[in-house]
């Protein structure tokens, strides 16, 4: 089987500060990944240049065996909640709706059709009694469901999501958990970038460990050791893992 | 058409297209962009003038938005080389319109501009200066293009409604479905530059940032729906054109300070009573959460 995407010696930097360096790794199909590593790991970033949203120095991607401009539109993206300003006048059901401008294209408005596929993924995330609900008056956890019904109706084959689990509650983790999985059930590939060490064994079937360049990469069992944690944390390990 | 009837219309005109663009202005967090270019813009029709020795419509649009844009890629540019993006706004229109004031002042200094009209307006002269167009009849010139204006900017919003709606809530996710973020932050620039020159002769370049700023922050009080807000920023845009004319009248004062006061009595109106956002109606909510946690 050919693998879903494939990074080959990937480097990009801020300013002149190397941010990522000489990131190469394959991910397969009907995947769930998470990306982990310490603060300033480079994990956002590492998405983010995947995407072509921020330049890089060298090195390529592609997806499905094409170029990042060719796959667009197979690919699903998630930023982070704190990326946007919820007190934006708009509703939820809106927000989903934005997953579908790329197929809506240029000079046309949304019609009833992506009306009602945007209800459906709001009501996959057990949010269609707040459509109407303008998305400030949302919570955190709420909010992000938001988020995840827009990547949804986008209908990609790869999706990233930019820590989808931070500050929400257990009832919208579990709805976006389970969401990903039938993802991962359906073929679809999932790379995720997570900070919770304790759920990574129970959530992810593979794991990048990160940190500024690839420390380990591999199904969870083989990867997620003690060791590579150490290598991939060093010394602040110790205290995050008292915490569990 | 009487003399105050084309007063109030260039005014209304203003009002609707300052209030149209400043709402995306506010929801993008651009509100000191729009400071710096209706500053700069000076500077455009200076040099506009100079090249050309007119003074006409065309040329000052074309001289205003290669200024506006000139801002915006310089802003960008300082920013990425690691100035404050707040300093390198304001390091660069100073600059930029400080050239400005310099030619007018040396090179350009006997045609109709002069620093005093760019920066207050002087809206009393726009009845005088009228041209003859085919089936209208005579009509000011400065109306025409805040017409011409208008038009420009409607359409480009209409057109890209759903477009400058993501861009402006999240334009990281805009850029990942294929949508040119950047070239729209540009087009947007040029429609703030063009408003900007056909506010200028109304109401000038500092008063028009009131024109931009104001109607649609106390527009965003007041609805959470951006068509709405569109629609009441620009209704605000001319409820100040009209109660600012008649103000100045009363008291014998400048038309374009009116003016600008007026949307500041609108904002002051909607910062207290919005029905969600005002202080009264947060003061209620916090009253009526501390009583129910009572009971």
């Amino acid at each position: 089987m050919d693998a879903a995407i494939v990074v080959n010696h990937l480097s990009a930097a801020y300013r002149k500060n190397e941010v990522l360096s000489e990131i190469s790794f394959k991910v397969m199909p009907g995947t769930l990944t998470c990306i982990v590593g310490p603060n300033g790991a480079g994990k956002s970033t590492l998405i983010k240049t995947m995407l072509e949203l921020h330049p890089r120095t060298t090195g390529e991607v592609s997806f499905l065996g094409q170029s990042y401009r060719r796959a667009k539109t197979k690919i699903g993206y998630v930023p982070q909640r704190g990326s946007v300003d919820w007190d934006f006048p708009t509703n939820a059901l809106d927000v989903v709706l934005m997953g579908l401008y790329g197929r809506i294209g240029w000079l046309k408005r949304p019609r009833k059709s992506h009306r009602d596929q945007a209800m459906e993924a709001l009501r996959v995330m057990g949010m269609e009694q707040y459509a109407d609900r303008q998305i400030s008056q949302l919570s955190g956890g709420q909010q992000q469901r938001v988020f995840l019904a827009r990547a949804l109706v986008q209908d990609a084959e790869i999706y990233f999501l930019d820590e989808p689990l931070a500050g929400v509650d257990a009832a919208t983790e579990r709805i976006i958990m389970d969401t990903l999985q039938q993802l991962k059930m359906k073929g679809r590939t999932v790379m995720v970038v997570h900070h919770d060490l304790q759920t990574v064994e129970d959530y992810f079937d593979h794991v990048l460990l990160l940190n500024r360049t690839v420390i380990a990469h591999g199904a969870t069992a083989d990867t997620f050791t003690d060791h590579q944690l150490h290598r991939t944390y060093g010394g602040a390990l110790r205290w995050m893992r008292e915490k569990v | 058409m009487s003399y105050t009837a084309w007063i109030l219309l260039a005014a209304s005109l203003v009002g609707v297209s300052c209030g149209l663009v400043g709402v995306l202005l506010i929801l993008r967090r651009m509100a000191m962009m729009a400071d710096a270019i209706s500053h700069t813009v000076l500077l455009g029709i200076v040099v506009a003038y100079l090249v050309t020795l007119q003074l006409s419509g065309i040329h000052m649009f074309i001289g205003a938005v290669v200024a506006g844009l000139l801002t915006a890629v310089l802003v960008q540019w300082f920013h990425q080389l690691g100035v404050q993006q707040e300093a390198s706004i304001g390091i660069v229109f100073t600059t930029l319109f400080a050239i400005g004031v310099i030619l007018i002042a040396t090179k350009a200094g006997n045609a109709h501009l002069d620093v005093q009209h760019s920066l207050m307006g002087e809206i009393t002269f726009i009845p005088w200066n009228k041209v003859l167009l085919p089936l209208v009849g005579e009509v000011p010139k400065a109306v025409v293009s805040l017409v011409i204006v208008l038009i420009v900017i409607l359409t480009v919003l209409l057109l890209f409604y759903k477009e400058w709606k993501l861009t402006s809530f999240d334009a990281v996710f805009a850029a990942s479905i294929g949508i040119p973020v950047t070239l729209m932050h540009y087009v947007f620039m040029s429609l703030v530059s063009i408003t900007s020159v056909a506010a200028f002769d109304a109401v000038g370049a500092i008063l028009v940032i009131a024109m931009l700023i104001t109607p649609a922050s106390a527009a965003y009080l007041w609805t959470d729906k951006l068509s709405i807000m569109l629609v009441l920023s620009s209704i605000f845009g001319i409820i100040s054109a009209f109660s600012g004319y008649y103000m100045a009248v009363l008291l014998d004062t400048s038309i374009s300070g009116a003016m600008a006061l007026a949307t500041g009595i609108i904002f002051l109106i909607s910062f207290i009573g919005a029905p969600r956002h005002g202080v009264i109606a947060k003061h209620r909510r916090g009253h009526a959460k501390s009583t129910a946690t009572i009971n």
